[in-house]
């Protein structure tokens, strides 16, 4: 199991690495494609399929809205060069170099972290559900959904998705104001 | 642990492409990443070896079901990225018609 | 933008209905088998955007289409806080209370108000992306004037 996912895993970041290279912005999004199809793989394997519903649905949507919206536009990428060439001097580009290391920095910020959470974690596949057991235990009992995903969502955790839906209303009311180019009575 | 390790490289290659590219719509590929990594760390977390979808029948065995808890977060997380995303990418077809263009270095009218 | 060859037509016009039935199906059955409303929205505002891209968007009129989509997605989140309203006025005193009879397990009418929770939530998500969609068409169109 941890082979496969590995596997799968190699090949989503071979994908991403090559959306974040490509010339061609349209064939970027279509490697950002392997990538979040690949997800879908992964959770229908981690026996998730609710998550593999939602996110294949919305995978489709938004590539079909960023080819959209690339598809009229200039496709070539803007690439920055580490050394430029110019009036027969070459010199080093400083900003290229101060945004790398800018990444190195926070990556290892980031690793630091990443080292001390991996040790308290238990290694994969032996989960102990320890602040989940009442959900497993009681859960279809107490809502009487069979499907315990949903029951979490609407019954134990309604706050969260009433938070969403807020989010999803305001970034609709947000998208339809910035697209707004004239007003109509 | 190993499966972990390759989630945190695919969460630094999307850092790396926020950080580095000054193409917008490669900066919101790039987050996107970021984004899909952190939704596979959380349901790699529940995850029991041989486990069940997380739904009852008649005649499951209820201590190998897979911890439905992080699940039902990141499903709301989903919708909530498609929701950020949509209005990022509107924010960008904007700016592409005041600049003619995606370069973040052209953006210049908002420094002072 | 324009519509595509007669056989997208025809291919779009045999698959949409049962797209939109299969929708319906998951928002529905979403406290029995995986799915739910957040998956079953997605598909049905699927359908109305396989519609806009195959036939063109001459076939509707999107300037209402769009005020009518915003505002099923207000009307859908009034619903969902009604519905929890309701719970916190008649049931335990607790918001987002299950105030309707639980039923058996796995039965399609059980479960209290989660299926009508559903319902709400599927059709606030198909309309609001349904709407983005639409605001980009609208947009474009506006563009190549």
């Amino acid at each position: 199991m941890e082979l496969t996912l590995s596997v799968l895993l190699l090949f989503m970041i071979i994908g991403a690495i090559y959306a974040l290279f490509a010339e061609d912005l349209l064939s970027a999004l279509i490697s950002c494609g392997i990538v979040g199809y690949g997800l879908v793989i992964c959770f229908l394997l981690l026996k998730a399929p609710d998550l593999a519903i939602v996110q294949i649905v919305v995978e489709t949507l938004t590539l079909i809205i960023m080819v959209a919206v690339v598809l009229d536009s200039t496709r070539h990428d803007l690439r920055e060069k580490v050394v430029i060439h110019e009036k027969g001097n070459s010199y080093i580009n400083a900003k290229y170099v101060f945004n790398v290391l800018t990444v190195l920095v926070l990556a290892l910020f980031f690793l630091f972290f990443f080292n001390q959470a991996i040790y308290k974690l238990e290694a994969f596949g032996e989960h102990t559900t320890r602040m989940a057991t009442a959900y497993i235990e009681q859960g279809a009992e107490k809502t009487g959904s069979a499907n315990l995903v949903t029951g979490i969502i609407f019954d134990f955790r309604g706050y969260d998705t009433l938070g969403e839906a807020t989010i999803l209303f305001t970034a609709v009311v947000g998208v339809l104001t910035i697209l707004r180019l004239k007003g109509h009575k | 642990m190993i499966v972990f390790i390759l989630c945190f490289i695919l969460f630094l290659v999307g850092l790396f492409g926020l950080l580095t590219s000054r193409n917008i719509i490669k900066i919101i590929i790039g987050l996107s990443f970021m984004e899909f990594s952190v939704y596979l760390f959380l349901v790699l977390i529940g995850y029991i070896e041989g486990g069940q979808a997380p739904i009852v029948v008649k005649g499951i065995d209820i201590q190998m079901i897979v911890d439905p808890l992080p699940q039902a977060m990141v499903l709301t997380a989903i919708v909530i990225g498609l929701a950020t995303k949509a209005m990022l990418l509107s924010t960008a077809i904007r700016i592409y018609k005041k600049f003619r263009s995606f370069d973040i270095r052209k953006i210049r009218s908002l420094k002072g | 933008m324009q519509g595509m060859s007669p056989i997208v037509k025809k291919v779009a016009q045999l698959v949409m209905g049962f797209i939109f039935v299969y929708g319906i199906y998951i928002i529905t059955h979403g406290h029995l088998t995986p799915g739910g409303g957040f998956a079953g929205g997605a598909f049905l505002s699927g359908t109305f955007i396989l519609l806009v891209l195959s036939f063109g968007s001459n076939v509707l009129n999107l300037r209402r289409e769009e005020e009518e989509a915003s505002e099923i997605e207000g009307l859908a989140i009034f619903t969902f806080l009604l519905l929890a309203v309701i719970g916190f006025l008649l049931g335990m005193r607790v918001f987002f209370g299950n105030f309707l009879p639980k039923g058996r397990i796995g039965e399609l009418i059980s479960a209290g108000v989660i299926p009508l929770y559903n319902i709400a939530v599927g059709v606030e998500v198909g309309a609001a992306l349904l709407t983005i969609f639409l605001a980009l068409v609208i947009y474009k169109e506006e563009i190549s004037k």
